[in-house]
């Protein structure tokens, strides 16, 4: 039975091409206090254009109206559980959003003198500070801009200290479980990849590995907990193999919400990892960015962070350019400044206690789901998990139902679905992270829809593979927007609007 | 719920690490703070900084007017609180405002396909030159020196460990790329050529001759902005093979630095060597009008190491803020809005000296004379407002410069306190 959601009516509203009308506004510059010019003799007629031709044309309130019809097709945190693993979609809270807009921080310009700049400069020190402490690592640079943008930082580093070494190698491992930014990064840093198979329990295989780890590895990339939540529990173990050999420790940190105050990477001979802000410190995702891409290292790779590096001169900061060592800068200016914001606002809220409930409580949601669910689907490994859990469809794909339907089917019990297809390693997975901000009350719901899914698959398959039912938009047609791709609206001839 | 799992307590739920793993102490972060501490921390912070001042910096990070709009559209949950929108049908919002962006890049910039948004601008740069070097199958790239000098220094980073040398292009005493210095150095080997127009000095640089030179020997085109409001009025650079970009211009605070939204835009012909999200139109199983992430072939999570890039995020929400300006200034107000920025820079540059003589847009490099640069910036800072970029930082030979911005926030009489302040023939 769905107990979450029923139908309302739904606004439709055309794209803005086709909303539009000519000489209708929204906007009201003020008068010149200054003489006009002309463009034509300023610039010169060759590099002047005429009106941009297709561009909208609407009034204030077709805008709104148009962008907040649109926003009521989405699902959001605001509206319930959004499961999917790996993502950690925790609450963001608005007071986040509200600091952010602070005007002296907002309207900061990067290139205002460091005098006027100090507040800013005082914030990036706070949370290079706090994400130290929690990793347990020596240094953190805030200057990536993304996960993968901070995986691809980190593996310049390695890079550039092996090469201080005399040779930086040429291979990177990289598990079979994990995320595909880990192998194309190590790509776009002139490595070629290894992939090392996973045992039987989902965790890296400590005899696989040491046939891997040769003279010619620079790093092994690793994701912990991986990517079926379960904690790498030989973690010092293989960092010690690979430092044996002289090549270093890379922590994808996607999961770290399962271990905010509880394990500290950089104890256990971890050598570089990113943090995503947007995921365990709680930064809206926004529809798929802004990220940041926060970077701990430890001692070692410490010459080698990117340009440029805050420094205490006295009662000021200042920043240094002067790092001989440094791989450079990995993108203009100080990193995403309105993101780390909101990522200390969060960190203050909670306090270093507070940070360590919510770790237990993401473990407890997690824990808690899977044991609902353990009945009705198959884990893909008993091992113990963490903050996510990941199941197979095997039973249902008996019935002809996989996970991609099943899936579908929850968001007509009105949930987003839990990540699907991913990790690799699992036939067929289903891959639920809760997270700790998620009351009972939604577990139950939650758990209610998979299970009564679960009957549906055994009784009307049919009824799942066609999913979702109740939604404004029935299953997209992917393939053939893949196969004869239209990527930008063009004025459609009369006739063919009709249609439409 | 510890019943249901057969636990007793939570820290049962982590009594089987092993114990050399775990951290038993307590984090050294003070305890949590209440929403009234923490809005009143990060106030004391923006007091720090010049808080309101007016200022005259551009150099790639511009002071633009956001419309009321913009903040209502982002603060809307069902956008702000989303994720990617790879489950299709219950994200058509977001898939299809990336749709209005990507086609509203396109009309902007005279490219026909654009992505779902970048990094940013700076990022966005190396990923145009990676795509030139796939598309050509050659390995050199030529950048301009009149290009944003931290973009040229991402680019280095990029493509130091790839095998692609990058090599740095002069510019003439008109503030343009030299192109003689682009001829003796374009060869068989050349993927792509880099410049940036407004280029950094504010200057158009002269696409079509360049355009002619380098496509003769097969080289791309790629062609960088980081003023987007220019876009309003000059040519759009429709003879570019590859567009990159940066849209802070448009309703993006400055927020010291980031978060941004780059755009990467470029002929169809070369779509499945794009990086990043792409949406793409198709129907649903009734047979609607629906939008989806497409062309996903290209991506890290489908290819892996064999990849276009490792990116697997865009900007979206800013891309958004992007798209509502552009919605609330449309046709006839983005044109207003280029024309009245042309209008203020021009009014600030007829008070002072300019180093070079070329058509510029908002922003253009002024000579000073017997006050040095920061001299200037300081006393201007006395009287609360911040000045230009001295470019010596970036420019060894330009120390006696600086790289100033009007916008249509800039108020004349801001500007006539900026011109005095650099001497006193600049009073008038």
């Amino acid at each position: 039975m769905i107990k979450k959601v029923s139908k309302h009516i739904v606004q439709n509203e055309p794209l803005l091409f086709e909303l539009s009308s000519p000489g209708k506004r929204g906007y009201q510059l003020p008068e010149l206090d200054v003489p006009a010019v002309n463009p034509m003799e300023a610039l010169g007629a060759r590099n002047v254009r005429s009106k941009i031709d297709g561009f909208p044309e609407v009034s204030e309130i077709e805008a709104i109206r148009h962008f907040t019809r649109l926003s009521t097709w989405n699902y959001a945190i605001d509206l319930g559980l959004y499961p999917l693993g790996s993502c950690t979609m925790k609450y963001n809270p608005r007071v986040n959003e509200l600091v952010a807009r602070t005007e002296g921080l907002a309207w900061a310009h990067p290139y205002q003198a460091e005098e006027l700049s100090q507040g800013c400069m005082e914030v990036v020190a706070a949370l290079e500070q706090a994400l130290t402490e929690i990793t347990g690592m020596d240094a953190v640079t805030l200057q990536p801009a993304a996960g993968a943008h901070g995986e691809f930082t980190g593996i310049l580093m390695i890079r550039a200290l092996l090469e201080t070494r005399g040779n930086p190698r040429k291979k990177i491992l990289v598990p079979d479980s994990a995320h595909g930014t880990n192998p194309a990064t190590a790509m776009m840093v002139g490595y070629s990849v290894a992939n090392i198979k996973s045992n039987d329990r989902g965790m890296v295989d400590l005899e696989v590995l040491e046939r891997a780890a040769t003279e010619d590895v620079a790093g092994l990339m690793i994701t912990n907990p991986n990517t079926v939540g379960v904690f790498e529990e030989n973690i010092r173990k293989i960092c010690s193999i690979m430092h044996d050999k002289g090549a270093l420790v890379y922590m994808d940190g996607a999961n770290m919400n399962a271990l905010v105050g509880i394990v500290r990477p950089g104890e256990l001979g971890i050598d570089v990892m990113h943090l995503n802000l947007h995921k365990t410190f709680s930064t809206p995702h926004g529809g798929g960015g802004p990220g940041s891409g926060a970077v701990a290292v430890r001692d070692v790779l410490t010459p080698f962070l990117p340009l440029p590096r805050l420094k205490r001169e006295g009662a000021r900061w200042r920043w240094n350019y002067d790092l001989p060592n440094s791989i450079g800068r990995v993108r203009a200016f100080y990193g995403n400044f309105g993101v780390l914001v909101r990522a200390l606002a969060y960190i203050m809220a909670h306090g270093g206690n507070g940070l360590r409930q919510a770790t237990l409580d993401a473990l407890l949601n997690a824990n808690y789901i899977r044991a609902l669910l353990e009945p009705y689907y198959e884990l893909a490994y008993r091992a113990p998990s963490m903050h996510e859990c990941v199941f197979s469809d095997d039973p249902q794909a008996k019935r002809g139902v996989r996970t991609g339907d099943i899936a579908k089917r929850l968001i007509d019990y009105g949930f987003h679905p839990y990540t699907v297809s991913f990790p690799l390693i699992v036939r067929g997975a289903l891959m639920i992270e809760p997270t700790e901000t998620e009351s009972k009350r939604e577990l139950d719901l939650f758990a209610d829809a998979m299970i009564s899914i679960a009957q549906e698959a055994e009784e009307n398959p049919d009824l799942v593979l066609k999913a979702p039912h109740s939604t404004r938009t029935r299953r997209v047609d992917e393939v053939t927007a893949a196969r004869r791709p239209i990527v930008r609206w063009t004025p459609q001839p009369k006739a063919s609007q009709a249609a439409d | 719920m510890l019943t249901a799992i057969g636990l007793k307590s939570e820290e049962d739920l982590i009594a089987y690490l092993p114990a050399d793993v775990r951290f038993d102490k307590r984090l050294a972060i003070e305890n949590g703070k209440s929403e009234y501490e923490i809005v009143d921390y990060f106030k004391q912070r923006a007091a720090q900084n010049a808080n309101g001042y007016p200022s005259f910096l551009g150099a790639g990070v511009y002071n633009h007017y956001r419309p009321v709009l913009v903040d209502t559209v982002v603060s809307r949950g069902e956008f702000l609180t989303s994720y990617t929108p790879y489950q299709a049908e219950i994200s058509q919002g977001t898939l299809t405002t990336i749709f209005e962006f990507q086609s509203m890049v396109c009309q902007l910039t005279g490219m026909e396909v654009a992505n779902a948004s970048m990094y940013d601008g700076s990022s966005a740069v190396p990923e145009a030159a990676m795509m030139g070097v796939r598309v050509t199958r050659r390995d050199k790239v030529l950048v301009a020196r009149t290009v944003h000098p931290e973009y040229r220094e991402v680019l280095q980073t990029y493509t130091k460990h790839q095998g692609i040398p990058v090599i740095e292009l002069g510019y003439t005493k008109k503030g343009l790329l030299d192109l003689d210095d682009l001829k003796r150095n374009l060869d068989g080997e050349v993927a792509a050529l880099i410049i940036q127009t407004p280029n950094f000095f504010g200057i158009l640089e002269q696409l079509e001759e360049i355009s002619g030179i380098v496509s003769q020997n097969g080289t791309l085109l790629g062609v960088v902005f980081t003023e987007a409001v220019a876009l309003g009025l000059i040519e759009p650079p429709a003879q570019a093979d590859i567009v990159v970009g940066e849209l802070q211009s448009f309703a993006i605070s400055p927020s010291y630095g980031g978060p941004y939204a780059g755009i990467i835009a470029t002929r169809e012909k070369y779509i499945r060597q794009l990086p990043g999200r792409l949406v793409g139109e198709t129907t649903d199983a009734d047979g609607h009008r629906a939008f989806c992430l497409t062309l996903a072939t290209r991506e890290q999570h489908i290819r892996r190491e064999k990849a276009t890039s490792n990116i697997c995020t865009n900007q979206a929400l800013l891309a958004l803020m992007a798209t509502v300006f552009m919605t609330v200034y449309g046709k006839e107000g983005l044109r207003e809005l280029a024309e009245q920025n042309l209008a203020k820079a021009h009014y600030l540059a007829s008070k002072l000296e300019l180093e070079f003589e070329s058509p510029f847009f908002n922003e253009f490099v002024a000579r000073t004379d017997t006050r040095s640069p920061q001299r200037i910036n300081d006393a201007l800072a006395e009287q609360k407002i911040v000045g230009g970029l001295a470019l010596g930082r970036f420019y060894p030979e330009l120390k006696h410069c600086m790289l100033l911005c009007a916008t249509e926030m800039s108020k004349r009489q801001d500007m006539d306190t900026l011109a005095a302040a650099f001497g006193p023939k600049h009073t008038q």
